[in-house]
């Protein structure tokens, strides 16, 4: 009873921390590119970044599905890489989980770019210091509290995540039932202590994180001030 | 001179409606004033230097090549230090980390200035603890130039390092700069639209105007032209070299000695005895006479020849060249004067000067 109670939570929480680990990598490069770039396609990859905000959760998982699936582009290919097909397994999700909270990771990084001053980065090549360099000794520190925002938005909102999780993931314990189905799934059966137990939990846990968060960030701009 | 130590500087660029086309071939040492109003493209032309502004053409740095058609060193990879106009230390790092940032990116061997040199030099122990926004305007510009220094460039560019200033910071940043013009061998490009900064910094001048190069010489020579490619013909003035030889306590005047002559000057403030100094003499304070004549309030007669008349710079007014040895002076007369006293090139002449002070 224990195990089937705690493995959505798990299972959310491993979800959660990996589509957020996995969109700092890409979500970065990304962001910075829509940040600088003057090239024509910024402005269409910027709308397709956040097509996730818009579109209905479902909208989006019934294209996964049909491109992950043994008739899609991508299906074929990790099938032919001997991948096997990703709908309804713990990897379909985190691949969905990345397009679908790659808005969330992305905007605050960009406008955290946008705000950082060019000249600090032509000071720092007049200092020696490479592109790369510049990047991580410059833009990173100064881009802090966009980091945090970005790292805790993109884990409260894949954890929040229901339609697309249906839509390609299923309801499969130990697999691919998170806890925003598991709760589905109590209300459905009228089990509304449970419901109450995971549902009361996730309004806690949101809640903590953005309070952490904001002092994080109040503290980040208070100690620049220092 | 050797042949290699000299800047040649050939760029050719287009930002928008502004068109950049210099070809300059500066002093490889001392300090070299951009200079010309506001959109002129002297920045401009120092990004291009710094390969912070795309541009074709050439640079080549004391026998070192950075720029030409084939290769372009990225910023980065030029051992060049760029002192920016508004304050450029980086928020994130105390003052003793923005030091540290260009000094540990230069390989050991190649550190000619070291850290604490640079802080002692521009007065900056008390201060390596603070954060920049704990800095005064002059403090912050202190640091960025000690963080430039502490590359150990072999060329120094600066950016209107004094116009985010107010007077006070201006003139406590000044004799810093006189002191690295003085002490380090390391040739300096300085953007200006100041002449007091011009004046009293640059060993050389280059006039620019809408991009392109009007005037490029010594500063004495060039100040002292007769057409005034500074545009200053109300206030022109020439500067001269001179050295303190004799101080005259009770009347509370300095004697400088120059190629060609000695001024009195005041003293005030005081000027130790042999101090070279740099005296400003405008030309509206000089006058000339056929003889010389004693019986009168001004000081410093000099004796020289005309070297070059240019009559009426405006209705009523001539400009003359006065060549003391081997100092030019500018007289400023009525045209009137220029023909009763028949002056023409090569007359002996004697000038009057009213008023002579240091520059500032």
């Amino acid at each position: 009873m224990m195990a089937t109670y705690w493995e959505p939570v798990w299972l959310t929480l491993k979800l959660a921390t990996m589509t957020t680990l996995i969109l700092a990598v890409v979500g970065t490069p990304i962001a910075w590119w829509l940040a600088r770039s003057q090239h024509w396609l910024r402005q269409p990859i910027a709308a397709v970044v956040a097509l996730p905000l818009v579109l209905p959760p479902t909208v989006l998982g019934f294209y996964l599905l049909l491109l992950l699936g043994p008739k899609g582009v991508v299906g074929q290919l990790t099938e032919q890489l001997g991948l096997g097909l990703l709908p309804f397994t713990f990897e379909g999700l985190v691949v969905a989980s990345v397009i679908y909270s790659l808005p969330f990771t992305v905007q605050p990084l960009q406008n955290a770019f946008i705000g950082i001053n060019n000249q600090l980065l032509e000071v720092a090549a007049t200092l020696r210091a490479s592109p790369m360099d510049r990047f991580f000794t410059v833009v990173m520190p100064l881009a802090r509290p966009g980091f945090l925002t970005a790292a805790v938005l993109t884990f409260a909102h894949t954890i929040g995540e229901f339609g697309v999780i249906l839509m390609i993931g299923g309801n499969i314990p130990g697999e691919t039932k998170v806890l925003s189905v598991a709760i589905y799934d109590h209300v459905e059966a009228i089990e509304y202590t449970q419901a109450h137990w995971l549902a009361g939990g996730m309004v806690v846990f949101s809640f903590v994180a953005l309070v952490t968060l904001y002092s994080l960030n109040g503290r980040v701009h208070s100690g620049m001030m220092k | 001179m050797s042949t290699s130590e000299h800047i040649l500087v050939r760029f050719h660029c287009c930002i928008g409606d502004f068109t950049l086309n210099v070809d300059l071939n500066l002093p490889g040492s001392g300090l070299t004033a951009l200079f010309g109003h506001s959109g002129c493209g002297k920045t401009t032309l120092l990004r291009c230097i710094a390969g912070l502004q795309p541009a074709s053409g050439e640079l080549v740095v004391n026998g070192d090549t950075w720029h030409n058609a084939h290769e372009s060193r990225p910023v980065h990879q030029r051992p060049l230090a760029y002192v920016f106009q508004e304050t450029s230390l980086f928020p994130h790092l105390s003052v003793e980390r923005n030091l540290d940032y260009g000094y540990r990116r230069v390989p050991v061997s190649q550190r000619r200035i070291q850290f604490d040199q640079a802080v002692e030099w521009l007065g900056l122990a008390h201060l390596l603890e603070r954060m920049p926004q704990k800095l005064s305007g002059g403090e912050r510009q202190r640091v960025a130039i000690a963080r430039a220094l502490l590359t150990s460039p072999r060329l120094l560019l600066m950016d209107e390092p004094l116009s985010a200033l107010d007077q006070a910071s201006k003139r406590e940043i000044l004799p810093y700069l006189e002191r690295l013009r003085d002490t380090l061998a390391i040739p300096i490009l300085y953007v200006s639209h100041s002449v007091a900064e011009v004046a009293r910094l640059a060993d050389h001048v280059v006039m620019l105007n809408q991009g392109q190069v009007t005037a490029s010489g010594s500063l004495q020579q060039t100040l002292a032209r007769t057409d005034q490619p500074f545009g200053l013909e109300e206030g022109a003035a020439i500067i001269l070299p001179a050295r303190i030889t004799t101080q005259d306590t009770r009347w509370h005047l300095s004697l400088a000695e120059f190629d060609g002559g000695q001024l009195w000057l005041p003293s005030e403030p005081r000027i130790p005895v042999g101090s070279d100094v740099r005296v400003q003499v405008l030309a509206r304070d000089v006058s000339l006479a056929l003889s010389a004549n004693h019986g009168q309030s001004i000081q410093n007669l000099i004796h020289g020849r005309i070297d070059e008349i240019a009559e009426e710079i405006s209705p009523g007014t001539s400009l003359v060249r006065v060549l003391a040895g081997n100092t030019p002076f500018l007289a400023r007369l009525t045209t009137r004067s220029v023909h009763t006293l028949e002056l023409t090139p090569g007359k002996p002449i004697w000038l009057q000067i009213k008023a002579a002070a240091l520059a500032d």
